[in-house]
């Protein structure tokens, strides 16, 4: 008994130490983040590799989503009679939650796993310590620029999941189905406020990219330098980086819409 | 005779509870090229990183050119190290980055050089390694001496003060040997720089190299020029200089007894 409240102990401290050496090193991304803006070049490379190659799973998911989302909903609205609303209940899903969340989870495993690679596989064959040892700081030149890429992309990500959300949505319901036209994109004007659903979505994905885009550099600077240690950093990442969207989803939800 | 650039005095170094540096004094004077010799794993690698400053001492100074290396911010170190050059041991050239990129690398950070300028400059310096033609290639595209070479190259782009070079003649064919080893020598000259070699190479050193320490054991435990250390008579010197498996150097890493351990199993 006394061992499983020591073990309990010890990881609750683990943790605490771990949330520490985070924080630590967000401070030191921010403090160091100079060059990613004055050397927009670098930045705009990682923007490239973490957003621009991230499009094609981002769109082909959101179309996806947005087609089940049509079909499930005519389903169920139709039953109340109610199926020219469709367009407001694919909007709302998926600019409150579907659109942040679902860009989230694919983001943190096509772009944040390919960072944490690619800094963990920089520390291993030294290239890391050597950029310090040529007095140049891995932090501002490498994880910095990586960390803003992430960052940007993400919303940018996640309001095109939505849109193409809504076009699937669109599709299945007005063009295959037959929901009317004018009724489909009317109830949704009316019914999406711009600050209350599609702001507060923003701010949502916003939190998620900072918080995947830094759990992800975090691993590969921090990971064991061997080649099961990188692999063992990308699992991490993808699998804290899941755990943190859906916690914050649950967190900023209750604060953000209490009806 | 002038203050060395750089001195090592009694420096002791662990990592966790095995200590590697037994209490090491030794100093490389301005101008000249000093060679690090000792058994894999005995601590060479370790001591370029304390000269560096990527590791501190637990005991003892380590001074370049007057500042103690463990007593420096964080700023003043990255003062001191634009004027160190280090070769890795395994390179460690970026490898998003073309050979010319890798080169070009520090000149880029550290200055404004408009970009005509840092051409040449990089030109010349993958010229002194022989590998002027594959500036476009990508580190993936090289053999293991010829991404050493790079390195070199991109370790020498600043023309620093002092250089450190980590095993620079291992994968490399006798006639790019030879090269890079007068390399080193004209460079050090040309420069007014001071270097340090850490290699196993003991015959290229002798023909190249000012000075050479023994290490064994986390202590100096041979020293003297390449005259000396030829009509020595130290059993160190001589299984290093006659290649020999058996002598004072142990070639095992410490263990238990062999037979228990083919017997017994390991534990
Ligand atoms: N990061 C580390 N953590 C723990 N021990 C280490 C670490 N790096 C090196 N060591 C140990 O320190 C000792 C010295 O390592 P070092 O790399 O300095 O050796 P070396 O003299 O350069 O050897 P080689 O000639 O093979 O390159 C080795 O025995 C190694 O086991
Ligand atoms: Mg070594």
């Amino acid at each position: 008994m006394a061992d499983v409240f020591r073990k309990m102990g010890s990881m609750a401290i683990n943790g605490i130490w771990q949330l520490g050496f985070i924080a630590r090193f967000f401070w030191l991304i921010l403090v160091y983040s100079g060059q990613s803006f004055t050397r927009i070049h670098l930045t705009l490379r990682e923007l490239y590799f973490s957003g621009v190659m991230s499009l094609l799973i981002i769109l082909v998911s959101g179309l996806f989503v947005g087609l089940v989302l049509g079909l499930q909903g005519y389903e169920t609205l139709q039953r109340y009679g109610a199926s020219d609303s469709l367009g407001t209940l694919v909007a709302l899903s998926l600019v409150r939650e579907l659109g942040p969340v679902v860009a989230g989870l694919l983001f943190a495993s096509r772009a944040g796993s390919a960072v944490t690679a690619e800094i963990g596989l920089m520390k291993v064959t030294e290239q890391l310590k050597a950029m310090d040892m040529m007095a140049v700081s891995p932090i501002a030149r490498v994880v910095a620029p990586r960390f803003w890429g992430g960052v940007i992309s993400m919303p940018l990500l996640a309001a095109l999941f939505s849109a193409m959300g809504v076009f699937g949505g669109w599709l299945i319901g007005v063009v295959v189905i037959g929901v009317d036209d004018g009724a489909f994109w009317a109830q949704m004007q009316d019914a999406v406020d711009f600050r209350y659903d599609v702001l507060n979505g923003v701010i949502k994905s916003a939190v998620f990219g900072v918080a995947v885009a830094l759990i992800a550099v975090f691993e590969g600077y921090d990971c064991v330098p061997t080649a099961e240690g990188v692999s063992r950093a990308i699992t991490r990442t993808v699998v804290s980086s899941a755990l943190a969207i859906l916690a914050l989803d649950f967190v900023m939800t209750s604060f953000m819409f209490r009806g | 005779m002038s203050e060395p650039l750089v001195r090592l005095e009694n420096v002791r170094f662990a990592y966790g509870e095995r200590a590697i540096l037994r209490g090491i004094s030794l100093s490389i004077p301005r101008g000249k090229v000093v060679a690090i010799m000792g058994g894999s794993g005995c601590g060479k690698t370790t001591l370029l990183r304390l000269i560096g400053g990527q590791e501190r001492a637990v005991g003892g100074r380590v001074t370049v050119d007057g500042q103690d290396v463990a007593k420096l911010g964080r700023d003043a170190l990255y003062a001191l190290r634009r004027r160190m050059g280090m070769l890795f041991q395994f390179g460690a050239l970026f490898t998003d980055m073309s050979v010319f990129d890798n080169v070009a690398f520090p000149l880029r950070e550290h200055t404004d050089l408009p970009a005509e300028l840092i051409n040449d400059l990089v030109m010349m310096k993958l010229h002194a390694v022989g590998l002027r033609g594959a500036a476009k290639l990508m580190p993936g595209e090289l053999s293991g001496g010829m991404a050493r070479r790079v390195a070199l190259a991109r370790t020498i782009a600043l023309d620093p003060m002092l250089l450190m070079y980590d095993e620079p003649f291992t994968g490399l064919d006798p006639i790019s040997l030879g090269v890079i080893g007068q390399l080193i020598r004209r460079l050090n000259d040309a420069l007014g720089a001071s270097s340090v070699i850490v290699t196993h190479d003991i015959q290229e050193s002798l023909q190249i190299v000012d000075y050479i320490y023994f290490i064994s054991e986390g202590r100096v435990v041979a020293e003297g020029t390449p005259d000396e250390i030829r009509n020595s008579a130290d059993p160190f010197v001589s299984q290093f200089v006659h290649a020999q498996a058996d002598g004072p150097v142990p070639f095992h890493y410490p263990a238990g007894d062999y037979a228990t351990a083919l017997v017994g199993g390991a534990g």
